[in-house]
C-alpha cells in the first residue's frame, strides 16, 4: 500500500541525511520525498512517499520517530487529506503540433511558462496520477525534459500536524 | 555558577569541554592524542579532576568506556582524534550501539574551515558513525559546548541507551578563546521526550493474562540490568511462582542460581529454558527484543504463546515478533505497577497447572541435554575451568568476555546471581572486547575481581592493552581458553562444511606465558585437569596483579546445545551424534 508520511523536524544540518539513512540501512522504498522550512524556521517539514505492509510502515513510522531531531510524523493517508505534485515539462514544440501541445495543456489546466519557436515548458499541478496522466497524454510528442517536486501533502480540516 | 550574581568564568572551548564533564561527574576520559585533540588534551594538562586513561589503540578506549557503562549503567567518555583515531573508534562505537549501552564519544575534526576539502586526518566522523549511534552532533560554536556535553549526556543514557558522538573541529577549542562558562542543570528537547511509565490499561491486561496463564515463562533481556530492574524482576517472579529464562545480554538480571531460574534460551539456551519457551501459552518479555539468536526460524517461534512485550523502545515490539499486550514504558516502572496490579487482583496463578509445569520443566532439566561431559584423558574441557573459576571467585566476578566458544561457555557455566556482573559485547559480537573492558570495570572498581575469559583468537585482537594494564595496575585476570582454533568457525565448520577447516587454525602463537611477561606481568599456563584447581588457586592470590592464565583445553569440544537452524525454539543439536 502506498502511504504518505509527513515529518515535522528540527531545521538543522543532518537531519535530512539521517531520514535518508534511515531508509537505505533498513531497506526501506522511497517513491519521492521533499522537504523545506516551515513557518517557523526552526522546523522543516518532509513529505514522503512509501510503499510497504501494513508492519513495514509502522515500523517506518516508529523508526523515524525515533531519530532524535524528528518532533512528529503522520500518515496523511491514514484519513482525508490533500496531496499535490509539481512538474516542469519541457516539449519540442514544432508548429505541426504546437497547438494540439497548448490543447492538451489547458485541458490539464496546465500553464506554458517558458516559450522558444521550437519548444514550451509547461508547469503543472496535481496529484501524482495526474501528472503521470499528462505525460501519457503527450506520449505522441517528443518530451525533452521533466522535473517532478514528489508529493506534499496536508490533512484535510481542522487536522494539524504542529509541535 | 551556585551564586547568581557572580560573573561567569571565562574560558577556551577546549577547557570547557573538559570542566563540564568534570561537571557531570566523569572521573575518567579514555582515549588517543592526535592534532585535532591537542587544545583538548592541554586543556586536561591544566587541571587534576578528570584523568586520563592512555590506552594503546582506540578501540580498547571505546571499550573500556563502554564496559564501565555496563557495570554502572552511567555513560562512559572515549576521546579521540580525527581520521584514524575516530575510525578505530568505530567498532567499539557500534559495539555499544548494539547493545543499547550509554556512551559519549568525543572525536576531533579539522578546522572548520577546512572540513570538506580533504584535508589532513579529516573523516567524515557524523556521515561514518551516524548508522551506529544513538545522536550525534558537531560543534559549530565553541559557547554551545557546555550545553552539547549536557545533551550528550542526556541522550545517551536516557529512553533507550546508546552512544552519542560530538565531533570538535579544532578551532573550536582554541586556548585564546574566551567564553562565559556555566554547566546547564537541566536540559529539555522539544523532539525527544522517552516515556516514563507504562499504559495501566494495557499493564492491567497483562496482568490478568499473566493470572490466567497455564504454562507461563518470563523472558528477559538487557533492558533489566540497563534499566535497572532486577529487584523489580526478581519480586515479580517469585510473587507468581513462575520460571524466568535469561538472554545472553540479561545474565544476572535473574539470579542463576534460584530455583526458578531456567538458564539463559536461544541458540546456545539450555535444554530446558528452550524447550519451556515453546511450550509457554503465555510469554512475558522484559527488556528483550527477540533477537534471531533468541527465536531461531521467527515463523515457528513459540506457537501457543500470548506475548506481553514490555520494552522502552517501541521500534522493538512487533519488530520480528508480533506481540499481543505492547506496552511502551521503562521496565522498571512497569515491573512495580504490574506487582501492584497482580497483589490486587482476586485472581491468583493457578498452583495445580503450575506445579504440573515446573514437574514438566523439571523433567526437562534432569535430562542434563547438551551438558559436557568428561573424560580421563587429562585434557581439560573449557567448561570444566568456567566452572572452577565461579567456585573460586564464589560467582561474585565481573567477567567479562571476548566472542567465540568461549563466551558461550563463560555464559553458560558462570552463574550470575547479580546485575552488571556479565559483560560481553552480544549483539555486535566483537572480538576484542573483553580485556579493554576488563580494564575498563577493573579502574573503576580496583577492589573488585575482574576475569577476561577470551580465546586465543580474540585476545590478540587488543593485546597491546598489556601495555595500558601495567600502566595503570590494572590487576584483571586474563582466562584463556586456548583451544588453538578459531573454535566458534571451526565448530561451524565442523557442522556445516564436513570439517574442512578454511582459515580457523592458528598457526605460530605466541608463547603467552612469555608475553605477559614481557609486558612485565605474571603468565601462567595450565595444561592437565590435575593442576587446573591449585595453579588458578595460584593466579587468583596474586591480588594486584594482571595475570595471564592460560588454559590448554580440548580443541574438539563443540558448545551445545546448539538450536537447529531454521528449526523451532527447542530444535536442537545436544552433542555431536545427538539431536532432538
Ligand atoms: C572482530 C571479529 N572478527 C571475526 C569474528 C567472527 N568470529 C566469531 S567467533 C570467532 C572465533 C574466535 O576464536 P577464539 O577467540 O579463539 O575463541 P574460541 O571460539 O576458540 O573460544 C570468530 C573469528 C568476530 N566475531 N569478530
Ligand atoms: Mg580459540
Amino acid at each position: 500500500m502506498r502511504h504518505l508520511l509527513s515529518v515535522l523536524m528540527e531545521n538543522e544540518p543532518g537531519a535530512l541525511a539521517r531520514v535518508v539513512g534511515l531508509f537505505a540501512q533498513r531497506g526501506y522504498n522511497i517513491e519521492s520525498l521533499t522537504v523545506a522550512p516551515t513557518e517557523d524556521k526552526t522546523l522543516s517539514r518532509m513529505t514522503l512517499v512509501t510503499k510497504g505492509e501494513d508492519k513495514v510502515i509502522e515500523q517506518i513510522t516508529k523508526q523515524l520517530n525515533k531519530l532524535i531531531e524528528v518532533v512528529k510524523v503522520i500518515d496523511l493517508t491514514e484519513g482525508a487529506h490533500v496531496e499535490r505534485e509539481l512538474m516542469l515539462i519541457k516539449v519540442k514544440a514544432p508548429t505541426p503540433v504546437r497547438e494540439e501541445i497548448k490543447r492538451t495543456a489547458d485541458i490539464f489546466r496546465g500553464q506554458i511558462i517558458d516559450v522558444t519557436p521550437t519548444s514550451y515548458t509547461i508547469q503543472l499541478t496535481g496529484t501524482s496520477d495526474k501528472l503521470d496522466a499528462f505525460i501519457e497524454a503527450l506520449s505522441g510528442m517528443q518530451i525533452l525534459e521533466v522535473a517532478r517536486t514528489g508529493v506534499s501533502g496536508v490533512s484535510r480540516g481542522e487536522k494539524l500536524l504542529l509541535v | 555558577m551556585s551564586e547568581a550574581n557572580q560573573q561567569p568564568e571565562m574560558m577556551s572551548g577546549g577547557a570547557m569541554l573538559i570542566r563540564a564533564l568534570h561537571d557531570q561527574g566523569v572521573k575518567y576520559v579514555y582515549g588517543y592524542p592526535g592534532g585535532a585533540v591537542l587544545h583538548i588534551y592541554d586543556a586536561i594538562h591544566q587541571q587534576d579532576k578528570v584523568e586520563h586513561i592512555l590506552v594503546r589503540h582506540e578501540q580498547a578506549a571505546t571499550h573500556m568506556a563502554d564496559a564501565y557503562a555496563r557495570a554502572t549503567g552511567k555513560a562512559g567518555v572515549v576521546l579521540v582524534t580525527s581520521g584514524p583515531g575516530a575510525t578505530n573508534a568505530v567498532t567499539g562505537i557500534a559495539t555499544a550501539y548494539m547493545d543499547s549501552i550509554p556512551m559519549v564519544i568525543i572525536t576531533g575534526q579539522v578546522m572548520s574551515h577546512l572540513i570538506g576539502d580533504d584535508a589532513f586526518q579529516e573523516t567524515d566522523m557524523m556521515g561514518i558513525s551516524r548508522p551506529i549511534v544513538k545522536h550525534n552532533m558537531s560543534v559549530k560554536n565553541p559557547a554551545d559546548i557546555p550545553m552539547m556535553v549536557k545533551k550528550a549526556f542526556y541522550i545517551a543514557e536516557s529512553g533507550r541507551p546508546g552512544p552519542v558522538v560530538i565531533d570538535v573541529p579544532k578551532d573550536m577549542t582554541m586556548p585564546n578563546g574566551r567564553f562565559p562558562y556555566h554547566y546547564p542543570t537541566e536540559v529539555s528537547l522539544r523532539s525527544y521526550n522517552p516515556v516514563q511509565k507504562g499504559h495501566s490499561g494495557q499493564i492491567r491486561k497483562a496482568a490478568n493474562v499473566l493470572l490466567s496463564a497455564k504454562q507461563p515463562m518470563i523472558y528477559s533481556g538487557g533492558g533489566i540490568i540497563m534499566g535497572d530492574a532486577s529487584n523489580e524482576l526478581r519480586e515479580l517472579a517469585q510473587l507468581l511462582g513462575y520460571p524466568v529464562t535469561n538472554t545472553l545480554m540479561g545474565l544476572g538480571g535473574y539470579p542463576a542460581t534460584d530455583k526458578q531460574f531456567v538458564g539463559m534460551l536461544g541458540m546456545h539456551g539450555t535444554f530446558e529454558a528452550n524447550n519451556a519457551m515453546h511450550h509457554a501459552d503465555v510469554i512475558l518479555a522484559l527488556g528483550a527484543r527477540f533477537d534471531d539468536r533468541v527465536t531461531n526460524n521467527v515463523k515457528k517461534f513459540c506457537p501457543n504463546a500470548t506475548i506481553i512485550h514490555v520494552d522502552i523502545d517501541p521500534t522493538s515490539i512487533s519488530k520480528t515478533i508480533d506481540s499481543h499486550i505492547p506496552i511502551v514504558g521503562p521496565v522498571k516502572p512497569v515491573i512495580a505497577e504490574l506487582i501492584e496490579q497482580i497483589k490486587a487482583s482476586e485472581q491468583k496463578p493457578d498452583a495445580e497447572a503450575l506445579a504440573a509445569w515446573w514437574q514438566q520443566i523439571n523433567e526437562w532439566r534432569e535430562r542434563k541435554g547438551g551438558h559436557y561431559k568428561t573424560d580421563n584423558s587429562g585434557q581439560i574441557k573449557p567448561q570444566q575451568v568456567v566452572e572452577a573459576v565461579w567456585r573460586l571467585t564464589k560467582g561474585d566476578a565481573y567477567v567479562t568476555s571476548d566472542v567465540g566458544q568461549h563466551q558461550m561457555f563463560a555464559a553458560q557455566y558462570y552463574r550470575f546471581d547479580k546485575p552488571y556482573r556479565w559483560i560481553n559485547s552480544g549483539g555486535l559480537g566483537t572480538m576484542g572486547f573483553g580485556l579493554p573492558a576488563a580494564m575498563g570495570v577493573k579502574l573503576n572498581f580496583p577492589e573488585a575481581e575482574v576475569v577476561c575469559v577470551t580465546g586465543e583468537g580474540s585476545i590478540q585482537m587488543n593485546i597491546q592493552e598489556l601495555s595500558t594494564c601495567k600502566q595503570y595496575g590494572l590487576g584483571v585476570k586474563i582466562l584463556n581458553l586456548n583451544n588453538g582454533y578459531l573454535g566458534m568457525v571451526k565448530q561451524w565448520q565442523d557442522m556445516n562444511y564436513e570439517s574442512r577447516y578454511s582459515n580457523s587454525y592458528m598457526d605460530s602463537l605466541p608463547d603467552f606465558m612469555k608475553l605477559a611477561e614481557a609486558y612485565g606481568h605474571i603468565g601462567i599456563t595450565i595444561r592437565h585437569i590435575d593442576e587446573l584447581e591449585a595453579k588458578l588457586a595460584e593466579a587468583f592470590s596474586y591480588k594486584d596483579r594482571l595475570v595471564f592464565i592460560d588454559v590448554i583445553v580440548d580443541p574438539t569440544e563443540h558448545v551445545y546445545p546448539m538450536q537447529v537452524p531454521m528449526g523451532k525454539m527447542n530444535d536442537m543439536f545436544l552433542s555431536k551424534t545427538e539431536r532432538t
